[in-house]
């Protein structure tokens, strides 16, 4: 039989797929050589000027870089911590839940969230944030003087990261509970029998149960430290709060497709791109020799 | 003695499972806030008496959405999205995982394709390159800028290319020997067998595509092309935002649409309500689909 007149057909299939990824992936990877040109829409990346590592000198001169770095890793780190411990308390607690009928409710209610978009949570929560909004309303009731929430830099960081377990911590539980569930329930059996109790249970083989899977995610996460959540900051930010909530990503939109500064943006983007790609292969390497995990 | 520790363990459970029914209300909450705004009347809603359930009910805020041309264009901006990007990213992810599933041995360039996308997935030219290609292919306020850059759910390959190399291996000999050709082991047996997998996919895709603003707000200069997401975001969450410091006139203004605001905002939520039972049903399966490998 003659598998080699399949390659064909294997390459046809290949072919549109591979095409599109060529013209809106790496064509768009070429184009990124305007990080290194002074570029001008007018005259395109053929016909701008070439200048070098001028606009990542200019990055490291200007003051936004060192804040929006630092906003960057400091919320992409707290909300990397949320989501190993957030998720793995929530999970240990409805493993321990024998009601069927209640489990399944409070995992149908907060897996919904991650399905909503942040254009549509961030409406809610900036609703209910404002100055006649639920939560000023109750503030009120109580005799507290109402809070411009999302035009504080102390809080903004806060609504940010707790916003964010709100719509992942239901949703990034459903790898533990797999992990739960593939425990040998003997365990527990002759654990019952031996007099230990559920919270012995808890701490003696659940716990240690699952910690593989603990340590595979927290080693993925380190290719994270560098994602803030775009969607999610853009949505709810404003000039009020750049200080505190401004990241890579959003500054890169608002330096490059709204002023217009393509050639400085780009370089800020190919950085960060460059440095999340180390992060990644970093952390996917690590993964494969502590956790023997692999993609493919 | 046994008696105290049934006791206490009985309590402790009960306290175990108020906790959690009080974390599923806390998640739930804001939403049902939401629709209980949009249901309520505009005066009850901005002196702020709607805390979970309606006041004053009316629907006078649903029959003002249905007026405004642009919001409603815009959601069928999305429901074209979804239907012409979601058959091409259904139909883009089950002929490269076809091939890619194949043994190096069957077919020697899979690995080469393989790091070819690997390299897609992990690394980006970023936006701004990427807007300039769009522009320059003249994209720019027709739905291939929103459908053609993501056509290719690069992550949705390697799930369901996984869940085909699971499938047994005597399928593929077996159909060689009965002289089944390449297309008709795709179509004929592979995507048969792995119809939840791709229904797992499919979902993931259309919920995405459902909810992208971004693209929207980059590529459609006019709000006539918007789609829906990006119609809330620009019309409902940006002037919101922006009214942080407003005078006391814009206020009473803003408050006026509160209930405007939450009906559409609820209109955005409904098809991914409507999708959610069978999002439900798939996703764990999705999330542990390809996760075992040989």
């Amino acid at each position: 039989m003659n598998l080699k007149s399949f390659h064909k057909h294997y390459h046809l299939m290949l072919l549109p797929g591979v095409l599109l990824l060529i013209v809106f992936h790496v064509v768009p990877m070429f184009g990124a050589a305007i990080a290194f040109q002074d570029f001008k829409i007018g005259r395109g990346i053929w016909g701008s000027e070439w200048i070098g590592l001028e606009n990542f000198t200019y990055l490291f001169q200007i003051r936004d870089s060192g804040v929006i770095f630092y906003n960057t890793v400091f919320i992409a780190v707290c909300k990397i911590i949320a989501h190993l411990i957030v998720p793995l308390v929530f999970a240990l607690m409805l493993n321990e839940v024998r009601q069927m009928a209640i489990k399944r409710w409070v995992q149908t209610v907060v897996y919904l969230p991650h399905f909503i978009s942040w254009v549509i949570l961030a409406g809610i929560v900036i609703d209910m944030l404002s100055l006649n909004g639920i939560v000023n309303q109750t503030l009120q009731a109580l005799g507290i003087k109402p809070i411009l929430f999302l035009a504080s830099n102390t809080w903004f960081p806060v609504i940010v990261i707790g916003s964010d377990i709100w719509k992942e911590f239901g949703f990034a539980a459903i790898v533990y509970l797999a992990a739960l569930a593939g425990i040998n329930p003997s365990l527990y059996e002759a654990a019952e029998m031996d007099g230990a109790t559920r919270l012995q249970q808890l701490r003696y083989i659940s716990l240690p149960g699952i910690a593989s899977t603990i340590v595979l995610l927290a080693t993925l996460s380190i290719g994270n430290v560098l994602n803030a959540g775009f969607d999610q900051i853009f949505n709810l930010y404003n000039p009020l709060v750049y200080e505190s909530g401004d990241i890579i990503d959003t500054y890169v939109y608002r330096v490059g497709l709204v002023q217009a500064q393509y050639g400085f943006a780009t370089a800020v983007g190919l950085l960060k791109s460059a440095i999340g790609f180390v992060l990644i292969v970093l952390s996917y390497r690590l993964a494969y020799k502590y956790a023997n995990y692999r993609i493919f | 003695m046994v008696r105290n520790r049934t006791v206490s363990a009985r309590l402790s459970e009960a306290a175990l499972i108020a906790t959690l029914l009080l974390i599923s209300f806390l998640s739930l909450g804001p939403v049902l806030h939401t629709v209980a705004v949009s249901l309520s009347d505009n005066a009850a809603a901005a002196g702020g008496f709607v805390k979970l359930w309606p006041k004053g009910f009316t629907l006078e805020s649903y029959r003002k959405i249905i007026e405004e041309p642009h919001f409603v264009h815009s959601f069928f901006v999305s429901v074209q999205r979804v239907l012409l990007g979601g058959s091409i990213n259904l139909a883009l992810t089950v002929l490269m995982a076809y091939p890619l599933s194949r043994s190096p041995k069957e077919f020697p360039m899979r690995n080469a394709y393989m790091w070819f996308l690997l390299f897609t997935m992990l690394f980006s030219g970023g936006i701004i390159p990427l807007y300039l290609t769009v522009k320059t292919l003249g994209m720019f306020n027709t739905i291939w800028a929103l459908v053609l850059p993501g056509a290719v759910p690069v992550f949705n390959v390697v799930l369901l290319m996984n869940f085909f190399r699971n499938l047994p291996k005597e399928l593929s000999e077996a159909g060689y020997m009965d002289g089944a050709g390449p297309w008709y082991m795709m179509l004929r047996v592979f995507v048969p067998l792995s119809l939840p997998s791709i229904a797992t996919v499919t979902l993931f895709s259309i919920v995405g595509h459902w909810n992208a603003f971004f693209d929207g707000m980059v590529f459609m200069r006019s709000v006539e092309n918007y789609p829906l997401q990006t119609y809330i975001q620009q019309l409902v969450v940006q002037t919101n935002i922006q009214e942080l410091d407003s005078t006391q006139l814009e206020l009473l203004q803003k408050i006026s649409e509160k209930t405007l605001n939450a009906a559409k905002i609820v209109v955005s939520m409904v098809p991914i309500l409507i999708v959610y039972p069978f999002l439900q049903k798939y996703f764990i399966h999705g999330i542990m689909l390809g996760s075992v490998k040989e």
